[in-house]
């Protein structure tokens, strides 16, 4: 495992007296691809600019290789960030553009051409310098403020929703010359996103966010595989959510039935949350499946069908490749694996009632 | 048909009494003949007889001083200030923003009257130096109103993209936040030259010892009656001050507004 080049320890920030960000604690590894995910307004933007040093914190500490750099100006830390809208300067052509950096450090003529036209090579913008940046595309807009940024060679780099304004295709595309990017010059990559599929596709770590308040961190599989609550299984992805009881180790209620899992450490008779992904359950003949129920609708979805399934008063969303008609009497399966257990979020009525 | 005939004859008319005292100015200015409703010929005599008048000169020579130094002078002030009301919170930017408008629409002769009353309250003699001082006052909210535009389709990071990439916060204003508000900043100072060239009230009030502007001569031979060469003059500011506004015009066309 590589070392922590940056920790942030109970980080807080208020803005009229709402926490943006509220206590976070993390650590972020060298040459990690760490994503901040969470829905617009979570604060995930706010964490990332206190890391690049354009917002303070109320409270809290920021290290960076093991120095507390809180009062560090922007301009004294070793980070570089590519803005929300790229932010490029419009009065300089492209060259100029990315030599910005290095004119401040003084880099010699030479040297600052050959660095920069290797980083036009890197970004597939050769023959570019003389470009005025208000011609470019958008994915070339971008691919500029990645240059500009990573010419510096910075230890960090800040990622804010970097491809939000580009299309679908575009948006695939660059998200792949990213990790390419990042693995080729050995970067650590601090990328924020609403975008569950973008955080899970490109990260090595993904930190899901809500209110301020880190709700998970892990990697992509054991944020999708094992959500920790309610609000992470149904952010990343289509989920099944029941509300159960863990009966004892390896034994959980819901539907009004009892069934193997593989989760265990709940208290007996603890009331908890059970999600099941829309492509773990099988739809079989009513009298082979473990719950039965209605088809209700179906949808085609271009590589499976989507159905919802009726069963004791809860909707099941399926995911499969069989279709069945709608009103058709079906049985559905799953197995003990496909059973995650999570605590039983305290929500906020609950907290108040 | 119709419609478009009568529209066309009704702006006409409007152009007819807008433009009319103007070309009638500017068509004695080029007569021969001295009584007025009389044509006596073509000449630029008028116009002879301006540069050889010292008082003219004089007054031309204080008035490019005064436009040239003040419009520069409120354009620095004005531009900082700008950039200040620009980066402060929704409230204060607000109440400042309306405190800047009052002047502009406040009338002239109020401001001319209230700043005599300030200078000769702090012993301040009225001449050149107060003269400048006043100009550079009524110009000052102009040019917060022509760069508050540029600031505003500005990046809103763009400061803090120079900042990432290393630039101390005075490299970062210099190298990147002025030269991207430089169009709004140049039409801010030709406004202000155009404004100050164009002042006759607050100037009338503000001044003494002998210094005087363009409008403030003509005024005083006006009252001494009326000599051609003061329509040869008045046709001279006339022609500045339009080639200005033409500039000016061309410079905001592409959409932006100066009064937002
Ligand atoms: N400069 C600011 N002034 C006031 N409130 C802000 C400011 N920046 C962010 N906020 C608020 O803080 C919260 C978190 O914002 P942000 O970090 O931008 O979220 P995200 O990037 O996850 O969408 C939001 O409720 C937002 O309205
Ligand atoms: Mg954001």
């Amino acid at each position: 495992m590589s070392r922590k080049i940056i920790e942030l320890k109970n980080l807080t920030k208020s803005y009229n007296g709402t926490k943006a960000v509220d206590n976070i604690n993390l650590f972020i590894r060298e040459n990690e691809f760490i994503t901040l995910l969470g829905p617009s307004g979570c604060g995930k933007t706010t964490t990332l600019r206190m890391i690049g040093g354009f917002e303070n914190p109320d409270s809290g500490d920021i290290l960076f290789e093991g120095v507390r750099i809180n009062d560090l100006p922007p301009y004294k830390r070793n980070i570089n960030t590519i803005f929300q809208r790229y932010a490029l300067f419009t009065h300089m052509n492209v060259y100029e553009n990315i030599a910005f950096g290095l004119r401040i450090k003084k880099t010699p003529k030479d040297e600052m051409d050959r660095r920069i036209k290797k980083m036009l090579k890197l970004v597939e913008l050769e023959g570019f310098e003389k470009r005025h940046v208000d011609s470019l595309s958008g994915g070339q807009q971008q691919r500029v403020a990645i240059a500009r940024a990573l010419v510096n060679e910075p230890k960090v780099l800040l990622l804010d929703e970097p491809l939000a304004a580009l299309d679908l295709k575009l948006r695939k595309e660059m998200q792949i010359e990213l990790m390419d990017m990042q693995k080729n010059v050995g970067i650590t990559f601090i990328y924020v996103t609403h975008d569950q599929e973008e955080a899970l596709t490109m990260s090595d770590t993904v930190v899901v966010m809500n209110n301020g308040v880190i709700q998970q961190v892990g990697s992509p599989v054991d944020i999708y595989n094992e959500p920790k609550n309610r609000f992470v299984a149904d952010f990343i992805g289509e989920s099944n959510i029941l509300e159960g009881v863990m009966i004892e180790d390896y034994l959980v209620e819901f539907a009004g039935k009892k069934f193997k899992c593989v989760d265990k450490g709940f208290q007996h008779n603890e009331p908890v949350d059970v999600v099941i992904r829309p492509e773990d359950i099988d739809v079989t003949r009513r009298e082979d499946g473990l719950l039965e129920g209605v088809v209700t609708s179906v949808v085609f979805k271009g590589v499976h069908y989507e159905m919802l399934v009726e069963s004791n008063g809860f909707e099941y969303m399926i995911h499969s490749t069989d279709m069945q008609e709608v009103g058709s009497e079906v049985g559905l399966t799953f197995g003990p694996e496909d059973i995650h257990v999570m605590k039983r979020e305290v929500t906020e009525i609950e907290k108040q009632g | 048909m119709v419609g478009r005939t009568i529209k066309r004859i009704y702006i006409g008319i409007i152009f007819l009494f807008l433009y009319a005292p103007i070309l009638v100015l500017i068509i004695y200015s080029f007569n021969e003949s001295k009584s007025r409703g009389h044509w006596g010929g073509f000449t630029l005599k008028w116009y002879g007889e301006l540069f050889r008048d010292p008082d003219i000169i004089k007054a031309l020579y204080y008035t490019f001083i005064v436009a040239l130094l003040s419009s520069l002078i409120s354009t620095v002030i004005g531009t900082f200030a700008a950039i200040g009301i620009h980066n402060m919170g929704l409230f204060g930017k607000k109440i400042v923003l309306n405190i800047n408008y009052l002047p502009v629409l406040n009338p002239d002769i109020v401001t001319g009257v209230a700043l005599m009353t300030l200078f000769v309250s702090v012993n301040m003699r009225l001449g050149f130096l107060t003269m400048l001082i006043s100009h550079v006052m009524f110009n000052i909210p102009y040019v917060i109103l022509s760069v508050l535009p540029k600031l505003r389709q500005m990046n809103r990071h763009m400061a803090e993209a120079a900042l990432d990439l290393g630039a101390t916060p005075f490299y970062a204003m210099r190298k990147v936040v002025i030269p991207e508000i430089m169009p709004g900043v140049v039409t801010g100072a030709l406004m202000a030259f155009t404004l100050s060239v164009d002042d006759f009230v607050i100037s009338f009030f503000n001044t003494g010892s002998g210094v005087t502007n363009l409008s403030i001569v003509i005024y005083s031979m006006a009252r001494r009656g009326i000599k051609p060469s003061i329509n040869a003059l008045s046709t001279i500011m006339l022609l500045t001050v339009a080639v200005l506004l033409l500039v000016i015009n061309k410079r905001t066309a592409k959409g932006d507004e100066l009064i937002p």
